[in-house]
């Protein structure tokens, strides 16, 4: 056993249990995530991908279990150092989650305000860097989260996840709910992220192809626990009845084609 | 930090491989070990200008990340925009390069060629070169700045622009108050299509449940008008007309506009926030999709519910109001209960209590037909559920005080 951090795990997860009344949603997971990779979490409704992020940042206390990211225990992790960490990831919820009261920049500005000690000009300089590099038109960063459509909202909220350059990025369903042409474009953006800024991705999804596209691994939630977690190319030939019926429906063999060239 | 290094795909298969094998708490445990925690300390960006003859040259070294740039900002600004050199900035001794600090650099070049500068931007580390190119990839041309307009005529704008969007929100409301009307009478014709069930909730919600605070109001009400009715009254020896002054102000005025300001305020405000949230969360469109007409399925219960339990409240409100008088006058004047109600007797007239029960229903109509607009006017951002939440009461509350004065001014015409 080694005594020393290991600097190349990004989050490593044993033994959680989480439970909501009677209702045990995870029992004994384990999962690692090493640090510069996208990990893809695919599970049937009801398995827990969300609960499985919202602890993980925090916002859901397990039963039992350890977390450690970023070589910080989470669990019992005194305020200060939960605020570091927490500037250390970025999060984009299902729906962006903007707060619809503040303009797109003024959403990332409230970020680096609270967080850095930039001055004004700096700080309205990168916000709109961050609104160029999720691909959004410069005159979103005035408007109202309201007045954008559903995947500009998503990029937005990336935007804002983004903000202080983190290390670690969790993304809850980022493609549900967009056109296949604008999925390809957030898959293809999250993958140059993930290169140019080295950024370790926590990904959860039901989109086959961003599965294909972007993830180099895929962790499987089932019997309340990860059963597997493999890169993609393991994973659909796994003999787990599950995972048969989720990779080898006929959406999963569309997806696995149409990926298998470019592959 | 993950940026300083970014290996290829080839070693990343790798390292991550090696990664799990090296797992601090061994594959097989499961417990975990407290590790001290690890954190990089951010260092400083440094900066070095050397200047000869023909050219600048700008040297970085340090960190370059979000945590570090903010006291090197205004340097670098000014350095980039004076002096008439050409400039080269060479980022190759930074060690750690963030999004934030690749664009001071790449602002660097927009802002020395703003000044006709010529600027050259020197190669970075190679983990850092292809970020630094896509913020140098994101630069553009600034939007153009809005020209702001003289305070003065800011002013005349503001208050034209005010005027008409005030205008339209009249109209808008006056025609949400027809479209209620005409919903309730096609209705009529329509018995299945009455919700019952839904009225009767609202009956209870806006009726049942404020009769202890409406009650408690108007008891109050009548113990205080007794109390300085009576201290102005006894210096004429008149102190019984203290009865009269009670009643005819608890029947005619008080009860009822009492009793409507705190169902605005109580009712009013909860109508907007449930209709404001319930089209937040297109369930209003949902209910148009369905083929249900909203302001019947929303508003009329509403608006029905309140028109049949503020008159109750009303009566009720007086009856409360009439018995704080009453014990005051008791206590204070040593008017007993008996010759307090004789004394009503002679001093009441019914037409007293119609004029404060036939202003109910108008009443009602004025919150349940504000509530619910303003309900309908929330768009897009929670706030603004709290905004028309605050309009919708202040609104009620005004157009019931603009109502009652006209009542007063006709019955006063004709002498009723």
């Amino acid at each position: 056993m080694m005594t020393s951090a290991n600097p190349t795990i990004a989050i490593c997860v044993r033994g959680l249990t989480n439970r909501f009344g009677a209702q045990v949603v995870h029992e004994n997971l384990d999962l690692d995530v090493i640090r510069g990779e996208v990990l893809g979490v695919v599970g049937g409704s009801g398995t827990g991908k969300s609960v499985l992020l919202r602890t993980l940042i925090g916002l859901n206390r397990p039963a039992k279990g350890q977390i450690r990211i970023l070589d910080t225990n989470l669990i019992g992790a005194s305020d200060r150092d939960m605020r570091a960490l927490e500037r250390r990831w970025g999060v984009l919820f299902q729906d962006g989650a903007l707060f619809s009261s503040l303009t797109v920049a003024q959403n990332v500005d409230l970020v680096l305000k609270e967080q850095t000690d930039l001055g004004p000009r700096l700080r309205r300089e990168i916000a709109a860097l961050k609104i160029a590099m999720v691909g959004l038109p410069p005159d979103s960063g005035r408007k109202f989260p309201s007045e954008l459509s559903g995947g500009m909202r998503k990029r937005a909220g990336l935007a804002r996840a983004l903000a202080l350059d983190p290390e670690i990025l969790f993304l809850d369903e980022p493609t549900a709910g967009l056109d296949p042409i604008g999925a390809a474009a957030f898959d293809e953006l999250i993958k140059s992220l993930n290169t140019t800024l080295g950024l370790t991705v926590f990904l959860v999804t039901h989109d086959l192809d961003t599965l294909h596209a972007i993830t180099h691994r895929v962790a499987v939630l089932a019997e309340r626990r990860v059963i597997r977690c493999l890169p993609l190319k393991e994973l659909v030939n796994d003999p787990h009845p599950w995972i048969q019926s989720y990779f080898s429906g006929p959406r999963g063999r569309v997806a696995a084609l149409s990926h298998a060239g470019a592959a | 930090m993950g940026r300083r290094f970014l290996p290829s795909a080839h070693q990343q298969v790798h390292g991550r491989q090696r990664a799990l094998e090296q797992s601090p708490f061994g594959r097989q445990t499961g417990a975990m070990i407290n590790l001290p925690i690890q954190t990089e300390p951010v260092r400083l960006a440094y900066l070095d200008l050397n200047s000869s003859p023909e050219q600048d040259v700008l040297v970085l070294s340090g960190d370059w990340v979000i945590g570090s740039v903010g006291a090197v900002d205004d340097q670098l600004a000014n350095i980039a925009r004076q002096g008439t050199k050409p400039l080269r900035v060479d980022p190759s001794g930074i060690a750690r390069m963030d999004s934030a600090g690749a664009w001071m650099i790449a602002r660097m070049k927009r802002d020395g060629e703003r000044a006709r500068r010529p600027v050259e931007i020197g190669a970075s580390m190679p983990e850092c070169q292809e970020l630094l190119n896509q913020v140098l990839a994101t630069l553009r041309p600034p939007l153009p700045i809005p020209r702001p307009v003289p305070g003065f005529i800011a002013l005349l704008l503001g208050l034209g622009r005010y005027t008409i969007s005030l205008g339209a929100r009249i109209s808008r409301m006056l025609s949400f108050f027809g479209l209620l009307l005409v919903t309730i009478a096609s209705l009529i014709s329509r018995p299945k299509h009455w919700r019952v069930t839904s009225m009767v909730f609202h009956m209870k919600a806006v009726g049942v449940d404020a009769v202890p605070i409406v009650g408690l109001m108007s008891f109050l009400i009548g113990v205080v008008l007794a109390y300085q009715g009576a201290s102005q009254l006894q210096r004429f020896g008149a102190e019984v007309f203290t009865v009269n002054l009670i009643a005819l102000s608890v029947l005619r005025e008080i009860g009822i506009l009492m009793t409507a300001i705190l169902v605005a305020g109580r009712s009013g405000s909860a109508f907007t926030a449930a209709i404001g949230s319930m089209k937040l969360r297109e369930e209003v469109d949902a209910l148009r999709a369905l083929g249900l007409n909203p302001v019947e399925v929303l508003v009329v219960p509403r608006a029905l519910a309140l028109l049949f339990t503020l008159p109750m409240l009303a009566v009720f409100a007086a009856i409360a109001g009439l018995l704080g008088g009453m014990i005051m006058c008791w206590s204070v004047l040593d008017i007993s209960p008996v010759s307090f109600m004789v004394r009503l007797n002679e001093a009441v007239r019914i037409n007293h209590f119609l004029v404060g029960i036939i202003k109910a229903p108008f009443f009602a109509l004025a919150i349940a037909t504000i509530g619910c607009f303003e309900g309908f006017e929330v768009e897009g951002s929670a706030e603004s559920v709290g905004r028309l939440t605050t309009v919708s009461v202040v609104e009620s509350i005004f157009v019931v005080i603009v109502l009652d004065a006209i009542f007063s001014i006709f019955f006063a015409t004709i002498n009723y």
